[in-house]
């Protein structure tokens, strides 16, 4: 039971991180979002390597990426939200709209 | 060889390094006294450590929208992180945790007080204070690196991150005699992230005080506690890093950490007021383009080392 | 013992992560995610992991308070004391992770789990070392080619000054003007 339910944590994480990014208008609270939903991988990542598969190491493997993936989000946004705000003193998604396609 | 305690060495840890850290203010304060060419005297530590009563029952300064819960948060995270980085440091051949990654478990905790000072420069709502804690975290991004190759270079030696093994690892020679670099390193971070003497910088005196400037009372204490409890833990932890922990002749093993650890607490006492203060921008220059690649030489000569050893 | 110390961690963290976007506070806002953060890394120690969920703590407080930085520094309203809304799409948005997590639970409950394979070694630190230096080397290999493309793209961008704004059109400028003195061949 202890499984399912961790794996309830991470999906809870995962769905309150994605309202964040999809709702939230400024890019540091997006990204806040993001890491929130990489969390959830985390959890999820831990959960099915202790109860399911301990004995391969793949599942702290894919905890190494996601921990790195979030330096690199964090990395990249905040070098693309420096460079827009530089060039356009604007700090929300909704007035950067020139990157809509 | 580390056995892990029973319930009372949880008490017992913190009220070492509690002494620790109030002998090393005492220190202080002897040194503080002949620098300014006094005799130091009981009477002068006595009144040092009257500041303690005094703080406890000062009245606290309120501010206008101050965030209470950041600041309280921030104010107790300092303390209390230094209290738990000692859990794991073996105290002869005894730790209240043999935690098998202790030495990153101290590095989180030390990480933590980042975390601590840039809330208690924050919470005041005041600019001195948030300067203060910028500037904190400005060093921190500077010693940071360094410190964790040193570490690194430690556990490298020992292949493990238990410190019952980089003890143990030690048998014999020292990790200091062939690790300077990191030795020193790692002292320096000490002092760094208790942000006393050089690296007082986030507290300076050109700032009001920084992150110390609105904290008044309790919150005053537990802040000056933490720093002192910082250092205590850090002199704590180069024992069992670098100079090979409880090992010794005659005497029993927790009367070598004592000794090693007084030692090393007041080679850091001695040195606080023979370094005058630096500016984060300049140590983060001598951090990143002196101190890191000196570092990594030091762990890659360790590595080579730990695998000759091993091929012969 | 193990389950008590998962479910206080859950709720704390799934309780911060709730705070993350309901505090008008900025400051409070990155530390609850802070807080959030922590709580998985301690799901990870508790799950037995414990250099991961260390070195996840160690990570996630790093990168916090360096966001908190670059959030004091670019968000209009920083310490929260003029609330305002800064959404779009809320209900949309509400809908579409409502949406998720309901499907995501059912998955988790309906979904046929395999049954556990083999037991967990000794040293669990030692297992990630011997995979990301064995087995799992190009994983690796990317990675550090991803964290280095990284940096430099980030420095490229967050800088708006070129070499020929610091060195001269003719790049012979010694020393190079700078807005902040140090460096390299200053």
């Amino acid at each position: 039971m202890t499984f399912e339910l961790v794996l309830v944590l991470a999906a809870g994480l995962f769905s309150v991180g994605l309202f964040g990014a999809l709702s939230q208008q400024s890019i540091v609270m997006i990204m806040m979002g993001i890491e929130l939903m990489i969390g959830g991988v985390i959890v999820a990542a831990a959960d099915f390597w202790h109860f399911l598969a301990p004995a391969a190491a793949d599942g702290q493997v894919v905890i190494v990426v996601a921990v790195v993936a979030m330096a690199v989000e964090m990395a990249m946004g905040f070098a693309v939200t420096t460079a827009l705000y530089r060039a356009r003193q604007v700090d929300t998604t909704d007035m950067a709209r020139e990157l809509k396609g | 060889m580390v056995e892990a305690g029973r319930w009372w060495t949880v008490l017992l840890a913190p009220a070492l390094l509690l002494a620790g850290a109030l002998l090393a203010v005492a220190a202080d304060t002897c040194a503080a006294a002949q620098h300014a060419g006094r005799r130091p005297s009981l009477g002068a530590v006595g009144r040092r450590l009257l500041e303690v009563p005094r703080l406890l029952t000062a009245q606290p300064r309120t501010l206008p929208a101050a965030d209470r819960l950041l600041w309280r948060l921030g104010v107790l995270i300092v303390p209390a992180a230094a209290v738990l980085s000692v859990l794991v440091v073996p105290f002869g051949h005894r730790g209240v945790a043999d935690l098998s990654v202790g030495l990153v478990w101290f590095n989180a905790m030390e990480v933590l007080t980042w975390a601590g000072l840039w809330l208690a420069g924050w919470g005041p709502n005041s600019v001195f204070s948030l300067v203060g804690g910028y500037r904190f975290v400005a060093q921190g991004l500077a010693y940071e690196l360094p410190l964790m190759f040193a570490l690194i270079s430690a556990a490298t030696g020992a292949q493990s991150l238990r410190l019952a093994d980089i003890v143990a690892a030690q048998q014999g020679l020292w990790f200091v005699v062939w690790m300077p670099v990191g030795f020193l390193v790692h002292l320096a971070g000490v002092l760094a992230f208790a942000f006393l003497g050089p690296f007082a910088y986030p507290a300076g005196h050109d700032l009001a005080g920084g992150v110390l400037a609105e904290a008044s009372g309790v919150d005053r204490l537990l802040l000056q506690a933490g720093r002192w409890l910082w250092l205590t833990a850090g002199a704590a932890m180069a024992v069992p890093l670098f100079l090979g922990g409880g090992n010794g002749p005659v005497l029993p093993a927790w009367a070598w950490s004592l000794l090693k650890t007084l030692a090393v607490l007041g080679l850091l006492v001695y040195g606080l007021r023979r370094v005058p203060v630096v500016r984060a921008d300049r140590y983060v220059e001598l951090a990143w383009v002196v101190l890191l690649p000196l570092t990594l030489v030091q762990v890659l000569a360790v590595a080579l080392v730990v695998l000759v050893r091993q091929g012969g | 013992m193990e389950a008590v110390s998962l479910w206080g961690l859950g709720v704390v963290a799934l309780a911060c992560a709730v705070a993350v976007f309901a505090c008008d506070s900025m400051a409070r806002a990155t530390f609850a995610l802070l807080g959030s953060l922590v709580c998985v890394g301690g799901v990870v120690f508790v799950l037995g992991l414990p250099y991961l969920g260390v070195v996840t703590v160690l990570m996630m407080v790093m990168e916090m308070v360096v966001m908190a930085v670059f959030m004091v520094a670019y968000m209009m309203n920083p310490a929260g004391l003029m609330p305002m809304s800064m959404l779009h799409n809320k209900r949309g948005a509400l809908g579409i992770s409502a949406a998720v997590f309901a499907s995501l639970t059912g998955a988790v409950f309906l979904v046929d789990w395999p049954q556990r394979r083999g037991s967990p070694p000794r040293d669990t630190t030692f297992q990630v070392g011997k995979a990301l230096m064995g087995g799992q080397m190009l994983t690796m290999v990317v990675l550090g080619f991803v964290l280095l493309a990284t940096m430099v793209a980030a420095t490229v961008l967050a800088l708006h000054r070129g070499r020929y704004d610091r060195l001269g059109d003719d790049l012979d400028r010694c020393p190079a003007r700078d807005p902040a003195g140090g460096g390299v061949g200053r």
